[in-house]
C-alpha cells in the first residue's frame, strides 16, 4: 500500500474484489473483462480460494447464489450480452435477499453487438431483465481508482442490503490502465449469520433450519415480502445515494454523464469554461439508487440540461424524471462503438447555448 | 498545445511492441510524478493486425483519458502513418520509422521527424528492440519525459515480466536517444 501501480482496469476489479474478502469466483469468458477471470484464475488457486471457469452465464451466476446463501463472499464478472443471461437468477436473488456481486464490463449492443465499449447496458442494470419489483444496486466508476473503491463497496452493500450489487464499468475502464494505490477500506462489520445456511449444527448447539426461496406460494407470503423489500429500496434509497457534483455552483446548463464519458464530459467542461461558458456537471455514481434529488434541486439553478451517454440516452429517462420538465433536457449520444470526444460536446453545447439564448 | 498535458498516439503493427512503448511511457510518467493514462486498442482490431494505444501524461489530473487529437504520433507502420496523421494537432510531432511508413507527409501544419529505425538495426546487424529504439529517440526528441526515469520505467518493467532483457532494452533506448 501507498505506492501508485501502473494498472489495468479488470486486474485493478479483481484485486479490489480480493482485498474485499471475495472466496469464490464464478464466471464465463467474454471480451472486454476476460483480464478479470485470468487473474483470478492465477490468484484464487494460489490463495487456496475457489476458481471455477463455469459451463455459462447461467451456471455461473447460480453458483454466486449458492455460495452466496451460506454467507460466503462470491461474486461473477460478464460483460452485457452475457448478463443478459444473469437477468432471472437476478432477480431470485433479489427476492431470497441473497447478496451477490456482478461485474458488468459493457460492451457494444444491442444483441451479441461487438467488443468495443458502450454504456448501452444502463437499462439492464437498473431496470434489469428480470421479473417483478426488484432492484440491484449500481455503482459506476469513472477511474480505475474509483472502481477499486466501489468494488469494496459493492460488497459491502450488497452483503448490508442481502442484495444484488453491481460495478457497472465500460470497455475503457477495463481495458485502460491509469495509476492507482490500493487502499484499505473499511465500511464496518457486517453480521451474516442470523440468515446464512451454515447448517443447524449438532446436539445442544442445534439451531431451527433456514430456507432461502424465491418462490412464495402460500396465502400473504408475497405481498408481505413485496412490502419487506419496498421498506428496503427505501432504506437504500435514502442512505447510499452518490454522485460527484462538478462546477455547478454558477452553471446555466448542467450535464448529466456517468462512468468513462463523465471525464470526457469534464474536459469539455473545462475548456467551455475558459470561454465563459458556465457550465457544470453532476454525475451519478449510484445508478441505482439515482440521485434524483440532487438534479432535480439544480434544475431550478439551470437553463438547460445536456445529457451525454454512450447509449441512445438510457440514463436522459432517470434524468428527466428527476427534473420534472422543469428544464429541456439535450441528448449527445453516440453507439456502437462510437466514441464521444471532447470536440463533440463542445459542438453540442455550442449549439444549445445559441438557441437558447444562454451568454 | 497544451504545454501541461501531452497527448500521445502510438500505432503499428501488432507484435511491434507498440503497446511496450506506451506502457513504458505511463511507467515513466508515475516515476517523475506526473499523472498518466493509458488505452490500448483490444479485441478486434488487435486481430486485425494493427495495434495502437492512447497515452496521456499530465502534470494536472487528467479529465479524458479520450482525447481528440494527439500531440504527438509516433508511426510504426504504413497503416499507422496514413490513419493517424490526421489525428495530431496542429504543430503537433510525428515520429515515424520511415523504413515501415515511407515519407508519406499529408499536412503542413506538422512537424514530421523521419529515421528509417527498422533499417538501421537490421542493417548494422545490431541486435536491438524497435520499439524501445523508437522509444529512445521519442524521449530525447520530445523532451515529454526525463532520460533517468524512462531508464527507471525499463529496469522496473522489465524486473516484473523478463530480467534478462534489461541489458538490451537499455542498450536499444541508448541506442534511440544517439539517432536524434
Amino acid at each position: 500500500m501507498g505506492e501508485k501501480v501502473l494498472i489495468k482496469g479488470n486486474i485493478a476489479i479483481a484485486r479490489a474484489a480480493l482485498d474485499a474478502g471475495l472466496q469464490c469466483y464464478f464466471a464465463y469468458p467474454i471480451t472486454p473483462q476476460n483480464e478479470i477471470g485470468e487473474f483470478m484464475s492465477k490468484e484464487m488457486i494460489s490463495l487456496g480460494k475457489t476458481y471455477i471457469n463455469a459451463e455459462s452465464e447461467l451456471a455461473a451466476i447460480n453458483m454466486v447464489i449458492g455460495a452466496c446463501a451460506t454467507g460466503t463472499r462470491a461474486m461473477t464478472s460478464s460483460s452485457s450480452c452475457a448478463i443478459a443471461l444473469m437477468q432471472e437468477a437476478i432477480s431470485a436473488m433479489a427476492t431470497a435477499e441473497i447478496p451477490g456481486v456482478i461485474i458488468s464490463v459493457m460492451r457494444s449492443g444491442p444483441g451479441l453487438g461487438n467488443i468495443t465499449a458502450s454504456q448501452g447496458d444502463y437499462f439492464q442494470a437498473t431496470k434489469g431483465g428480470g421479473n417483478g419489483d426488484y432492484h440491484t444496486i449500481v455503482l459506476a466508476p469513472s477511474t480505475i481508482e474509483e472502481a477499486v473503491e466501489y468494488t469494496h463497496r459493492v460488497f459491502h452493500l450488497a452483503w448490508k442490503y442481502k442484495n444484488p450489487a453491481m460495478l457497472l464499468a465500460d470497455g475503457f475502464l477495463g481495458q485502460m490502465m491509469e495509476p492507482v494505490e490500493f487502499k484499505h477500506y473499511n465500511f464496518g462489520e457486517i453480521d451474516s449469520s442470523d440468515w446464512e445456511l451454515s447448517g443447524v449444527g449438532e446436539g445442544k448447539n442445534k439451531r431451527p433450519p433456514r430456507k432461502l426461496v424465491s418462490l412464495h406460494m402460500a396465502g400473504d407470503d408475497l405481498p408481505v415480502l413485496n412490502r419487506k423489500l419496498q421498506a428496503k429500496y427505501k432504506t437504500i434509497k435514502e442512505d447510499e445515494v452518490l454522485y460527484e457534483e462538478f462546477m455547478m455552483e454558477d452553471a446555466e446548463i448542467m450535464i448529466t454523464s456517468f462512468g468513462t464519458v463523465a471525464r470526457t464530459a469534464k474536459g469539455a467542461i473545462l475548456k467551455l469554461r475558459e470561454n465563459g461558458v458556465k457550465i457544470g456537471m453532476v454525475r451519478p455514481i449510484t445508478l441505482w439508487p439515482f440521485p434524483e434529488k440532487v438534479i432535480n434541486k439544480w434544475a431550478s439553478h439551470v437553463k438547460m440540461v445536456l445529457d451525454v451517454e454512450m447509449n441512445e440516452g438510457q440514463m436522459a429517462q432517470d434524468v428527466k424524471a428527476a427534473i420534472n420538465c422543469a428544464v429541456p433536457v439535450e441528448i449527445l449520444s453516440k453507439t456502437g462503438g462510437d466514441i464521444i470526444k471532447t470536440g463533440d460536446i463542445i459542438k453540442k453545447v455550442t449549439e444549445i447555448t445559441n438557441y437558447v439564448g444562454i451568454n | 498545445m497544451n504545454n501541461k498535458q501531452k497527448n500521445i498516439i502510438v500505432s503499428g503493427f501488432g507484435g511491434q511492441g507498440v503497446l511496450f512503448l506506451g506502457t513504458i511511457i505511463s511507467q515513466a510518467a508515475i516515476l517523475e510524478g506526473k499523472n498518466t493514462t493509458f488505452i490500448p486498442s483490444y479485441g478486434a482490431e488487435m486481430r486485425g493486425g494493427s495495434a495502437n494505444c492512447y497515452v496521456v501524461v499530465s502534470e494536472d489530473e487528467i479529465a479524458s483519458p479520450i482525447f481528440d487529437e494527439g500531440d504527438f504520433g509516433i508511426f510504426l507502420s504504413k497503416q499507422a502513418l496514413e490513419k493517424f496523421q490526421n489525428r495530431i494537432s496542429k504543430e503537433g510531432l510525428v515520429i515515424a520509422d520511415s523504413s515501415m511508413t515511407g515519407e508519406d507527409i499529408k499536412r503542413g501544419d506538422l512537424k514530421y521527424f523521419f529515421k528509417p529505425f527498422n533499417d538501421l538495426i537490421v542493417g548494422g546487424n545490431q541486435k536491438l528492440l524497435l520499439n524501445i529504439v523508437v522509444l529512445g529517440a521519442v524521449i530525447k526528441k520530445t523532451g515529454i519525459l526525463m532520460k533517468e526515469n524512462v531508464l527507471k520505467a525499463l529496469e522496473k518493467v522489465s524486473s516484473m515480466k523478463k530480467p534478462e532483457f534489461l541489458d538490451l532494452n537499455i542498450k536499444s533506448f541508448e541506442y534511440g536517444w544517439s539517432l536524434v
